[in-house]
């Protein structure tokens, strides 16, 4: 179907690929792996015709093609759909499915047109659910892209690019687009599918390619390729490494929850936090994860329950007031919210505590700086340097800085929401290491994640929620996959005895892959050295 | 892990039905209709006990407020667009004495004689000229900011901050600092109140509950003018052209999400273009009926006037994000502010007050519409 052939393409004197093959088949999910930055983004902007390469030719359905841009690309019949949702939301389904390619008569919209083409892409999909005339910012993110997959079945594309479209998506809307892109798949459309996560790749895709610092280092069936193979072809290194845990000894309590309640998620959540733990908090999206995080911390109104931080009651501390007592909150929302975009390096990092740097009411740029240099290093950030804008960084680099600021702060209690989502392989055994050195430190750590293989790898203890209600917490070696997501599913009342203890069966495939179990089992601090590449 | 889309794995709001789109277009439009209402109903019972008459909801007042709107009307017209695809016109009230004092050089250069009203043919076609040259300047002046928007990629808040300021002096300059007086002629006519709906003459008095004796002077024709029934018909046309063609659908796309849009292959920049340049014909259509109202070009009219066109949009539920806002919603906002203005002097307060209602209006009127937003969330 497609096939590309020594692409290359040099930015000043970064390679940022070299003589890549890469060959897609009629009706397969071709997985395209590798860390950030090692040129899939580029690949796919070279077949998008966003960018165009420097050496190398491509053919789709046997013809020469050479896109001279994104609008080329979608007539050709290559349609992306992009990590960020690329979607009005003010209009309605139909509009967007069809935007820019509306179907009209003397300039006027032919509405009834519309509406067939676009039930008939939906009812494809398996979606005729959908209403074409909703307006799209109502619908659910995991609808949302379904829109966008109806988007590229109505402009008739051949292959389909999807750039890290779960990286937005709760479990259950995941296991949907599967189904949608399995759809696709039979109906002889090919998908080349990029993602960071492994066992997604493990449950949806045929083939995959590994990219490994601009060039395609390998190419095999998913099924017949151990997953520990595929890990090794991306960072060259072992995956026992990737969930390295630091020794450390859980302390007193230190934040303390009682049937904490807000506006209309949490309800009633209990909970103790000890200096020295690293609590998982699993859950689906939506389920009320960070509207607890955030009314901990201050950003959200609590309507009941109490917060007290080391004995002292904080309820209804508003966040200045809680970074003084050393809680600390890392948004999952890096972009927004998480950091300031552009502002430098040094500013991000130092924004929440310029105290130390200020004399006589000036601030020391220096000093700060001297500061900001350490936390650099301590973290293994790559970046130019403290005067680099953040948005030069990768994404890991980026959450790393995020981080470094709560540090810096003094924070005692992290609560730190989704902190390696979207961040490359790389980075995020960075985390997992840093992690366990700060509670190793003394400190206590809340982790919000979606991803369970790193709760069940990294925490010491996991609690779940479903629907706003947080479960009992429990040490993570009695909790299976299966479990968590029978208690995140409401398969049963949450916190009931029922929930939680570990089912004898082994995981299910989707989830279950080699770390889980090395780390549930290997508790061992063994492997000292630096898991960062 | 149950695999595959089991039914029960499908989150619930993803059969979403598109009863709360439904809901948010009819609220958007219901809101401002619901503060006019509002205003309209206090505003003539607190004349009622203040003045002790109820003169405010004389049709003949409607009317008159009705007339007095146009200009603004106009104007929110082409805001709308603006404000929808994420862009704003600072340049609106500087383009309307450009359009007003540039129809009235044309009649006042064409006109055969010195007299102090047109006669004969050129009573037809001088004015009928400085119309079309009053749209053909605002078109122009619009373009010509579509085209610094799009081709320098600067704000339209920076382009249209200078727009305004050079298109102010420019009108000085033609008008040589002075009013451009110019005969007699149909514009004139054209926008005043002289459509006579139907004749009233209604004077009486009786005693109301909690008022006490309270007048009523309804007395005169009830009319509009010409320029009200084009202002409609206008907001008609450029509502459909908003809702169900494509170039409509285009610029709430591109206010939207202007990335998606450019990516699904829509024209911005000239789309984009195409907006001011509509913006400024409404603009400059305005011009002409600022000119026919006062029956000279008056290079200081209209100052400030892009802040109550503005206003008239956000009030009727645009969103400076882009994307929202509606027709009808613009033309109640125009309407609230003018009910306003009028209720004022009925009510005998000063022109500070005014201002400071004026003021005070806007802003709840966009705090509940913002409020009414974030309860869906």
């Amino acid at each position: 179907m497609l096939r590309m052939t020594g692409i290359s393409k040099a930015f000043g004197s970064t390679r940022a690929l070299i003589e890549v093959d890469l060959d897609v088949r009629p009706g397969e999910v071709h997985a395209l792996v590798g860390e950030n930055g090692a040129g899939k983004s580029t690949l796919m902007k070279v077949l998008s015709g966003a960018l165009q390469a420097d050496a190398g030719r491509m053919r789709l359905e046997g013809k020469a093609y050479a896109p001279r841009g994104p609008l080329d690309a979608r007539a050709a019949g290559v349609a992306m759909i992009y990590q960020e949702l690329s979607l009005a939301p003010d209009l309605s389904v139909e509009e967007n499915v069809l935007l820019g390619v509306e179907p009209t008569a003397f300039g006027f919209v032919r509405r009834h047109h519309m509406r067939r083409q676009v039930e008939e892409a939906l009812r494809l999909l398996h979606h005729g659910d959908i209403r074409p005339g909703a307006r799209v910012g109502d619908l659910s993110i995991g609808a949302q892209q379904l829109v966008e997959v109806a988007r590229a079945l109505a402009a008739k594309a051949r292959v389909v690019v999807m750039d890290e479209p779960t990286s937005s998506l709760s479990q259950a809307d995941t296991e949907v687009l599967f189904e949608v892109i399995r759809t696709l798949r039979d109906s002889g459309v090919s998908v080349i599918y990029i993602s960071h996560f492994l066992e997604e790749v493990r449950a949806v895709a045929d083939r995959f390619t590994v990219l490994r610092d601009g060039r395609a280092v390998g190419t095999g069936v998913v099924a017949s390729t151990p997953t520990a193979e595929i890990i090794h072809l991306m960072v060259g290194r072992e995956l026992a490494e990737m969930y390295h845990r630091t020794p450390h000894e859980i302390g007193e309590p230190v934040l303390d929850l009682s049937s904490l309640t807000g506006r209309k998620i949490p309800r009633n959540a209990d909970l103790v936090l000890c200096r020295g733990e690293v609590l998982g908090i699993a859950g689906l999206i939506g389920s009320g994860r960070t509207e607890l995080a955030r009314a901990v911390f201050g950003l959200d109104e609590v309507v009941s329950g109490r917060v007290r931080v080391d004995g002292v009651s904080t309820t209804g501390w508003k966040p200045p007031r809680m970074l003084k007592r050393g809680v600390g909150y890392l948004s999952e929302d890096r972009k927004t919210e998480g950091l300031a975009e552009n502002l430098t390096v040094l500013d991000n990092l130092t924004l929440s505590r310029l105290k130390p740097y200020v004399s006589f009411g000036l601030l020391s740029r220096s000093r700060a700086r001297e500061a900001a240099g350490r936390w650099i290093r301590r973290l293994g950030i790559r970046t130019l340097g403290p005067d680099q804008p953040i948005t030069g960084l990768s994404g890991g680099n980026q959450q790393k800085v995020a981080l470094a600021r709560l540090l810096h702060q003094e924070a005692d209690v992290l609560l730190l929401d989704e902190p390696t989502r979207g961040i490359d392989v790389g980075s995020k055994a960075d985390i997992y290491t840093l992690i366990g050195e700060l509670a190793a430190n003394n400190k206590a750590i809340l982790w919000i994640s979606s991803y369970l293989p790193e709760l069940l790898g990294v925490c010491d203890t996991l609690a779940v929620m479903h629907r706003g209600c947080l479960s009992e917490k429990r040490p993570v070696s009695e909790w299976t996959p299966d479990a968590i997501m029978h208690v995140a599913t409401g398969g049963d009342t949450v916190g009931s005895e029922a929930a939680a203890p570990a089912q004898p069966e082994p995981a299910a495939p989707a989830a279950g892959h080699a770390p889980q179990g090395n780390a549930i089992d290997g508790r061992d601090p063994s492997a000292d050295e630096e898991a960062g590449p | 892990m149950t695999r595959g889309p089991s039914p029960d794995l499908i989150p619930p709001d993803l059969v979403q039905s598109s009863k709360t789109t439904v809901h948010r277009r009819a609220m958007n439009v219901l809101g401002p209709m619901l503060g006019l209402i509002l205003v309209v109903f206090v505003g003539g019972v607190a004349e009622g006990v203040r003045e002790g008459s109820l003169n405010y909801w004389s049709p003949q007042n409607q009317c008159l407020i009705l007339t007095q709107t146009v200009t603004v009307a106009l104007g929110a017209i082409g805001m709308t667009l603006v404000i929808i695809s994420a862009g704003i016109d600072l340049s609106a009230g500087s383009l309307i004495a450009l359009t007003a004092v540039a129809s009235a050089w044309v009649v006042r250069e064409f006109a055969p004689s010195d007299d102090a009203t047109l006669s004969g043919q050129a009573a037809v076609w001088i004015p009928l000229l400085a119309v079309l040259v009053g749209i053909a300047v605002g078109t122009l002046a619009g373009a010509t900011n579509g085209l610094l928007i799009t081709r320098l990629k600067l704000a339209p808040f920076i382009i249209t901050l200078g727009m305004m300021s050079f298109a102010r002096g420019a009108t000085e300059g033609i008008a040589n600092m002075q009013r451009i007086d110019a005969p007699l002629n149909w514009i004139a006519d054209f926008t005043a109140a002289n459509l006579r709906v139907f004749h009233l003459n209604l004077h009486t008095a009786f005693p109301l509950p909690l008022l006490g004796q309270v007048r009523i002077d309804w007395v005169g024709p009830v009319a509009i003018s010409a320029a009200v029934l084009v202002t409609g018909l206008l907001a008609v046309a450029a509502g459909v052209l908003l809702g169900r063609m494509r170039l409509g659908r285009h610029i709430f796309a591109i206010g939207s999400n202007e990335a998606t849009a450019r990516l699904c292959g829509i024209a911005v920049e000239r789309t984009k273009c195409i907006v001011y340049a509509l913006a400024g014909a409404t603009f400059g259509l305005a011009g002409v009926t600022d000119f026919g109202r006062l029956s000279v070009g008056d290079p200081s009219t209209a100052m400030g006037k892009e802040l109550d066109i503005i206003a008239a949009v956000v009030i009727g539920g645009g969103s400076l994000n882009g994307g929202s806002g509606s027709l009808f919603g613009s033309l109640i906002g125009a309407l609230l502010v003018a009910h306003l203005r009028n209720l004022c002097v009925h009510l005998g307060l000063p022109t500070y007050v005014q201002k400071m209602v004026v003021g005070a209006v806007i802003i709840v009127a966009v705090a509940v519409n913002h409020l009414r937003e974030r309860q869906k969330d």
